[in-house]
């Protein structure tokens, strides 16, 4: 359709410029060849320069034929995806040079998945959520697999790959249905076709495209994945994806179950209502006996994934503004927890719950932010987590879904245990006599923990602003 | 905003003193523990007199909330920063900072590890329980509630006794899961809120306007129910209690018993009571049973403790279940006398945990056979004992004898079945508790140990006296501190009558909030509720 093509550079701009700074990284690598930390502090200012861009890139109307479109909503996921992405590659430097793998195309390939992420918030058009995805899968499993030496770390990758291979073609298969039942995989002309005729291939197209996304999000049950992939990869890019993955795939989730098939809002709520319960029970119930603090985590991402999909299910302006907050809010205090780790973590060392003992004697202030990114993760106020759990539990009551509201506060008081257990073992066992101490924190590692523990009180304490423009943002899914 | 007649936020300072005080703790070296008590105690001394300076603006004419200060947070869901005290308020005011003053006087000698911290957590402690006292947003309230949780969880876990971690644990996530239902109850009561009227909105005197239906009630009582019961706690959901109790370090214990179980009672008083009547009177039969329960179970328990302090955890219990019955008699005798019971309980209770703390200090024992006879070696300490055990067992003449009788005056206007069951209680409470100072503070010295047991020191005397000279004046004198919370209560008590029609009350509440002689239609509404009791 040609007449309606809308070329926009301009809407697309910040895709266009992570592009250009991973090529401008990649070539810069060929010439860096001792410090390839020097790539890192590129692509970090060049992120933070495209931020403002990002920021204010918004154009409330499809371009490129309808495919795309640079809203609002996707200008604050964004703006989350290019955070995620900076407090990343900072953790990134010193770790890399930890494992002993300091290579170059690292940097350039964590800007390829944040551009994959870029595409599938913006994308208005299946085929571009495809794209978007793969490009981050592709990247990830890269990624994943970056402890060369480490039999997790492959394990962690393979399992990834197949896994993650086996849902694109299931979200791909539930695409094709779709397509084949609307002629088209542009969201508003689906959504315009819906309720014509017979709809059993869209029901199966929907249902598909479901367990595609679940996977992405780690939905039970398609999370198997997630705890061997999160303890296996190099911990940087668990924080990248739990954050910013999880981020992207609920971007697509909530744009194309909002834009594409609103008119079968009560069948996939209900269908959700079922995998959002199961998710926040089963990831809050096996995180306790974990003894991983990192496949801990993993599992609290799980039992987290559950509550935000109470937002997306419940279908009203409060609910979804709750997601975007919700991981607006978990970019921060998910990154600060996961920095901690990162920095904490090395051969072998600090891998379980109970190596964190004592921690408060001998790094009180560590201590201190761990214990306070652990209670925002259990929605302790006045933390940001707290502020986000609120609002989706406000969304549910107010759409008259008390039983997964309070499957959901069930699941929460459950996730306080495993969360005040790591702070039992930094603050009330003695160290260990003759365990290595923790290592200090640097400059660069400050620099992450202050920012995120800044934004996690922040998001709980003053959340005024912050939560109008989350409901700025989810405002053209709502149109 | 704020209107007082002071002119200045007078509860947000009180809110702001213990935790800039604690802000300023944090830059203490280590090392200076005797500065960092005498700093802590100083900031806590002079949130004491603060408060006292509150009665003096205080009109206790009125149930009207005073010291009002009101500031947007969230206002695109109406959640406000809205504090105010009433009566009730005031009372559970003084009692936190008194409290908390008192239990850093006796952590002195108690607490030798990571003072800083010690003081850092009791003075946050002390900020979150005047806040849920103060709050008038449902939503402030909730964050007050859950930030008085983390440093207890801290006291508890970190200066606890050895089975501090299962104790920590039970506490948590005892009061945890009680208070997420409770916030579910919130924002069923905002939507319903907002629906009937079209405003959006978490202030409680809004909230306090609309006649919500029967069924909507009945499941918001429930939520509310789960939260405040297991913070009383009520029985069956009394268990974390003596275990946080007999594993926290002294000063935990004298604020857990004083303090913290109160805000549960209070919550029953300003949330379930005036929000859900129509809920309020249907479960006051089922409330009855378990405060009956409470009492005398709580009582035969604490007969049979070998553990003083354990004794006297179980007394909590059967002592707040005469307070939740007090309440539940939904007249104003009652709820007059729940709420001086719940200071009454917090000023015996606290010190009884106190005199435990200290024998402890010279003996690392609290088993009740480990003593006999310690009147010959530590008089002083016996007669005050002596003062504060004939408080909790409600001698007449003690501030427990005008909480009881009231309670059980109200309670018997109610259901004569559950005041002789309750009354019961005052006789099994006697009976365990002089069981217990006649095995430990009479009779010979049995144990070599006791024999050098010094008396106790001035700076331990001198946390005692108020704790006793406060059981006199309230027992001898209680209409200083009755007058102080009767315009509310009258007026809670009102609202929870049977035959008072909802309509007409919300016209009156808002005839008088628009009425600038409150003053005068108040009292109409007084007489009325006397009129409705007596």
């Amino acid at each position: 359709m040609p007449a309606g093509l809308n070329i926009n550079l301009y809407a697309v701009m910040p895709e266009i410029l992570v592009t250009a700074l991973a090529l401008l990284v990649l070539i810069l690598d060929f010439f860096i060849r001792k410090n390839k930390a020097a790539l890192g502090w590129v692509s970090i200012v060049g992120l933070l320069c495209i931020l403002p861009v990002a920021a204010y890139t918004n154009e409330p109307y499809p371009v490129f034929g309808g495919t795309v479109v640079a809203d609002s909503f996707s200008a604050f996921f964004n703006v989350i995806f290019i955070i995620a992405a900076i407090f990343t590659i900072l953790i990134s430097m010193d770790y890399l040079k930890k494992i002993g793998v300091d290579r170059g195309e690292y940097y350039h390939i964590i800007l390829f998945a944040t551009v994959g992420m870029m595409v599938m918030g913006a994308a208005n058009d299946l085929i571009n959520v495809y794209v978007g995805l793969e490009l981050m899968a592709l990247s990830f499993y890269i990624l994943v697999a970056y402890r060369v030496t480490s039999s997790r770390s492959v394990e962690g990758a393979l399992k990834y790959f197949v896994l993650g291979a086996l849902s694109s073609g299931i979200l791909l298969y539930g695409m094709s249905f779709a397509y084949g039942a609307a002629g088209s995989t542009n969201f508003m002309e689906i959504a315009g076709e819906l309720g014509k005729g017979d709809n059993t291939f869209l029901t199966l197209g929907i249902i598909l495209m479901a367990v595609g996304f679940g996977f992405k999000i780690a939905a039970v049950p398609f999370h198997l994945w997630a705890p061997d992939v999160y303890e296996g990869a190099p911990t940087p890019v668990t924080a990248l994806l739990s954050v910013g993955s999880k981020a992207a795939a609920f971007a697509a989730f909530l744009r194309v179950f909002t834009a594409a098939f609103p008119a079968f809002q009560a069948d996939w709520s209900s269908m959700l209502w079922l995998v959002s319960a199961a998710t926040m029970i089963f990831g809050a119930v096996v995180a306790i006996s974990q003894k991983n603090i990192v496949r801990m985590l993993a599992y609290s991402s799980i039992a987290h994934a559950g509550i935000i999909m109470i937002g997306l299910l419940v279908f009203n302006d409060t609910g979804l503004s709750g997601v975007a907050y919700y991981l607006l809010v978990y970019a921060f205090m998910n990154m600060g927890a996961f920095t901690i780790v990162a920095l904490f973590r090395n051969k072998g060392k600090f891998e379980n719950i109970d190596e964190y003992r004592g921690l408060a004697s001998t790094r009180p202030l560590l201590a201190f932010l761990m214990a306070l990114f652990l209670l925002s993760l259990a929605g302790i106020p006045p933390t940001g987590g707290f502020a986000a759990k609120f609002f989706v539990l406000s969304a549910a009551i107010d759409a008259k879904y008390y039983w997964l509201a309070s499957i959901g506060v069930v699941s929460t008081a459950i996730s306080l245990f495993f969360y005040a257990k790591v702070i039992f073992y930094m603050y009330m066992r003695d160290p260990e006599v003759g365990a290595e101490t923790a290592p200090s924190s640097g400059v660069i590692y400050n620099i992450v923990l202050f920012c995120t523990a800044t934004g996690t009180v922040l998001l709980g304490v003053y959340p005024a602003p912050f939560i109008d423009m989350a409901i700025k943002a989810v405002r053209p899914l709502l149109m | 905003m704020i209107e007082n007649a002071l002119g200045i936020p007078i509860l947000s300072i009180l809110i702001l003193i213990p935790l800039l005080g604690a802000g300023a703790l944090f830059f203490f070296p280590n090392g200076q523990k005797e500065a960092i008590r005498s700093t802590a105690f100083g900031v806590a001394l002079v949130n004491f007199v603060i408060s006292l300076i509150l009665l003096f603006y205080f009109d206790s004419s009125t149930y009207k909330m005073q010291f009002v200060e009101k500031a947007a947070w969230i206002p695109g869901i109406g959640v406000e920063y809205f504090l105010g005290m009433d009566g009730i308020s005031l009372l559970l005011v003084l009692l936190t900072t008194f409290t908390s003053a008192i239990a850093i006087l006796a952590s002195w000698s108690a607490i030798e590890e990571r003072v800083k911290e010690y003081m850092i957590h009791l003075l946050i402690l002390e900020a979150g329980m005047i806040g849920v006292f103060v709050a008038l947003d449902m939503i402030l309230f909730f964050v007050f509630w859950e930030i008085g949780l983390i440093p207890m969880f801290f006291l508890i876990g970190v200066w606890g006794g050895p089975r501090k971690l299962y104790a920590n644990i039970k506490f948590f996530l005892y009061t945890l899961f009680g208070s997420v239902f409770m916030l579910v109850g919130i924002l069923a009561l905002y939507y319903a809120h907002g629906t009937a009227t079209g405003e959006y909105t978490f202030n409680l005197l809004k909230l306090y306007e609309v006649s919500y239906p029967y069924n909507l009630q009945w499941w918001v009582f429930l939520s509310f129910f789960l939260g405040f019961a297991i913070k009383v706690p009520v029985f069956p959901f009394h268990t974390w209690l003596p275990d946080a109790h007999v594993e926290a370090p002294t000063a935990g214990s004298v604020i857990l018993a004083a303090v913290l179980l109160k805000m549960g009672t209070y919550g029953f008083v300003r949330f379930n009571l005036p929000l859900l009547a129509d809920a309020s009177r249907a479960f006051t039969p089922f409330i009855l049973v378990l405060a009956v329960i409470g009492i005398i179970y709580g009582a035969f328990l604490a007969m049979a403790q070998k553990d003083i302090k354990k004794l006297v955890a179980y007394s909590s219990v059967s002592h707040l279940g005469a307070v939740m019955a007090g309440l539940f008699a939904l007249n104003q005798q009652g709820i007059d006398g729940g709420v001086l019971q719940m200071i009454n309980h917090g000023i015996s209770t606290g010190g009884l945990f106190l005199v435990i703390g200290m024998i402890y200090e010279r003996r690392h024992t609290r088993l009740i056979s480990d003593f006999g006879g310690i009147a010959r070696v530590m008089p002083v300490y016996s007669a005050l004992v002596l003062i504060i055990v004939f408080s909790s067992i409600g001698l007449p003449g003690t501030n427990g004898f005008i909480g009881e009788i009231l309670i059980l005056m109200g309670l018997f206007k109610t259901s004569a079945t559950a005041t002789v069951l309750a009354a019961t209680g005052v006789i099994l409470g006697a009976a365990y508790m002089l069981w217990m100072t006649q095995r430990v503070v009479f009779g010979k010295i049995t144990k070599r140990e006791n024999l050098n047991l010094k008396d106790i020191n001035a700076r331990e005397v001198l946390t005692l006296l108020p704790i006793i000279g406060l059981i006199f004046w309230i027992g001898i004198y209680p209409k200083h501190f009755l007058s102080l919370s009767s315009a509310s209560t009258a007026r809670i008590a009102e609202i929870v009558e049977r035959n008072a029609p909802k309509a007409e009350r919300a016209e009156r509440a808002a005839h008088v909030e628009g009425a600038a002689h409150h003053t005068d239609m108040n009292e109409t509404g007084h007489a009325e509720a006397h009129g409705g009791t007596h």
